[in-house]
């Protein structure tokens, strides 16, 4: 076997996979950038270099800050939040608890299930009048609740949705993480005499830091990804009070064909995902401690 | 003192892992609850309500979802057989040859994780178009095809087979493919099936770009099917509804219950890589 050789062996392993991951991936992101500075296409005429002019439609619409500061809140109350019951799930069904299958059943069940379908479930629960919560909130005396047709409750209802979704996907990899913690570890520190809490907060959670930072990278790319409830439980309603970025997206480019608008909104989106991995990268990097 | 601490604290772990648990299982047991009882037992909960199959017939009378099932069944065949072959390619090259440019390629393959196909679906959408494919089932599948997790994956699993395995079979004269189908891929076994189950399950719920790149009933998957169907403007009753989110999930949601062990170590096995 030769240099040369081994070249074009490589050269033939690469190509079909690297055609369509550059015409997929990256020549589509690169478009979405210098289609970001042209005018959409309508009828007979056709698209035209127009400088920053999409940037600054965006800058001004009122509905993209909104959806911004939706996508925000979205993200600090899902990500969290899952995590957290998420390391408790991976906790419990980790112990010899009573009805460990069930629970691990029922924790991982989201995972397994389309996020469309739960979504008409979900619906149901939420619906004013005869919906599962309203039936429990009414007949404890309070007031009908509309959840998701009231602008200041739709959003943290698809919040729910999220949570509900994610948390056991994420108990998973917690999982894997407190099976690789040698058990001698905690031994020793039982004989010392340390207490549950303790050994937890000194011993596990240390440890489990590289599956906290993968968990979050995770979750910080879902609450951008993640829409599928929201095109059937509120279609981003009312008035955009639970509208994503990517569902502001798929709006733009598919209801209202502004393609050039949806393009500048994509790169607003990929440049918030770059600069919250980069900074994900640096800051919990330095707090990963092995000892 | 201690011991009464210890038996309460064990106590409310108990209750709040058992109270968790049950509210994650409630979307399902409601819908089972809705799709096996007659409209009127809908928000009415008796136990001595009558048992029903109506719900599901009428769905399935309403909507192709036999064609539907195959429809996502072909997408999500197609697109792991794919996956596999592809990734496994350009997985051997990173992980067993030296070439000009690797870190820089790796890199590239690496942005995929960040920058998923879900999120490029405006430009994706006209090179779809562009090349043709348009409501096609092949259109769905392509952009997903090349996947970085994928091959990220493999690498891993392909570097941590001792390298003596293949001089051995160099030796005797094989190639590069006949390495990696000989050697390489049942020494991996393991990951092929974590990533094929995680494949599965990712695509066969996939939401969006499927919405938009299909139209017709000949090409919907299933996810896409329920959406038209549970959104139509004739209003379909939440029983009707339940019957038809319960039978697109089945097929996944069996082969969850039964292999429930192997997609719980498969998930693990693809996430700590």
């Amino acid at each position: 076997m030769n240099k040369k050789n081994n070249l074009i062996n490589v050269f033939y392993l690469l190509v079909p996979g690297f055609i369509l991951l550059i015409s997929f991936t990256h020549i589509p992101a690169v478009k979405t950038l210098m289609n970001s500075f042209y005018s959409t296409a309508k009828g007979r005429r056709a698209s035209k270099f127009v400088g920053l002019e999409n940037y600054e439609t965006l800058w001004q619409d009122a509905t993209f800050w909104k959806v911004f500061s939706n996508n925000i809140i979205y993200a600090l109350g899902v990500i969290p939040t899952s995590i957290l019951l998420s390391l408790a799930m991976a906790l419990w069904v980790n112990s010899k608890i009573i009805g460990r299958p069930f629970l691990r059943f029922s924790y991982f069940l989201p995972t397994v299930l389309p996020l469309i379908a739960v979504g008409n479930i979900w619906l149901f629960f939420y619906a004013p009048g005869f919906g599962l919560i309203d039936q429990i909130v009414t007949s404890l005396g309070f007031p009908s609740l509309n959840i998701l047709g009231s602008q200041e409750s739709s959003l943290f209802g698809v919040m729910a949705v999220g949570i509900w979704k994610e948390a056991g996907f994420y108990m998973i990899f917690y999982l894997a993480g407190l099976q690789a913690i040698p058990p001698d570890l905690k031994e020793a520190a039982m004989i010392e005499g340390a207490n549950k809490w303790y050994i937890f907060w000194r011993i596990t959670f240390p440890l489990l830091t590289p599956t906290t930072l993968f968990v979050s990278v995770n979750a910080v790319i879902n609450s951008f990804r993640q829409i599928d409830h929201i095109v059937v439980m509120t279609q981003g309603g009312p008035d955009y009070a639970s509208t994503l970025l990517l569902y502001y997206i798929y709006e733009s480019a598919f209801v209202f064909w502004d393609t050039a608008y949806a393009t500048t909104l994509s790169v607003v989106l990929i440049l918030l995902l770059c600069l919250i991995a980069i900074g994900q990268f640096f800051v919990l990097d330095k707090k990963v401690h092995y000892q | 003192m201690k011991t009464i601490a210890n038996f309460l604290s064990e106590r409310l772990n108990v209750i709040g892992a058992w109270l968790l648990a049950l509210l994650w299982v409630m979307p399902l047991l409601y819908a089972i609850w809705a799709a096996t009882h007659p409209i009127e037992y809908e928000a009415n909960f008796d136990i001595f309500a009558p048992l029903t199959t109506y719900n599901f017939t009428n769905a399935w009378s309403q909507a192709p979802f036999a064609r539907y099932l195959l429809n996502t069944v072909m997408m999500t065949t197609m697109i792991v057989i794919s996956q596999f072959i592809l990734c496994t390619f350009v997985a051997f090259a990173f992980a067993r040859f030296e070439f000009p440019f690797k870190n820089i390629l790796f890199a590239m393959v690496l942005l995929q994780l960040l920058i998923m196909p879900d999120i490029l679906i405006v430009e994706n959408y006209k090179t779809i178009r562009f090349l043709g494919l348009m409501d096609t089932i092949l259109a769905i599948g392509l952009p997903y095809m090349a996947s970085g997790f994928g091959i990220f994956l493999l690498r891993q699993t392909f570097k941590s087979i001792p390298k003596e395995l293949d001089d051995a079979a160099r030796i005797d004269g094989a190639g590069v493919l006949r390495i990696i189908w000989n050697v390489y891929v049942p020494l991996s076994m393991p990951t092929f099936v974590a990533y094929g189950l995680v494949s599965i399950s990712f695509h066969w719920n996939n939401f969006l770009w499927p919405l938009i790149i299909t139209n017709s009933v000949e090409t919907r998957p299933l996810t896409v099917g329920l959406s038209i169907f549970s959104m139509s403007e004739a209003g379909v009753e939440w029983a009707t509804i339940s019957a038809g989110t319960l039978m697109t999930t089945a097929p996944l949601f069996i082969a969850f219950l039964i292999f429930q062990r192997q997609f719980i170590a498969s998930f693990m096995t693809a996430g700590i890589k």
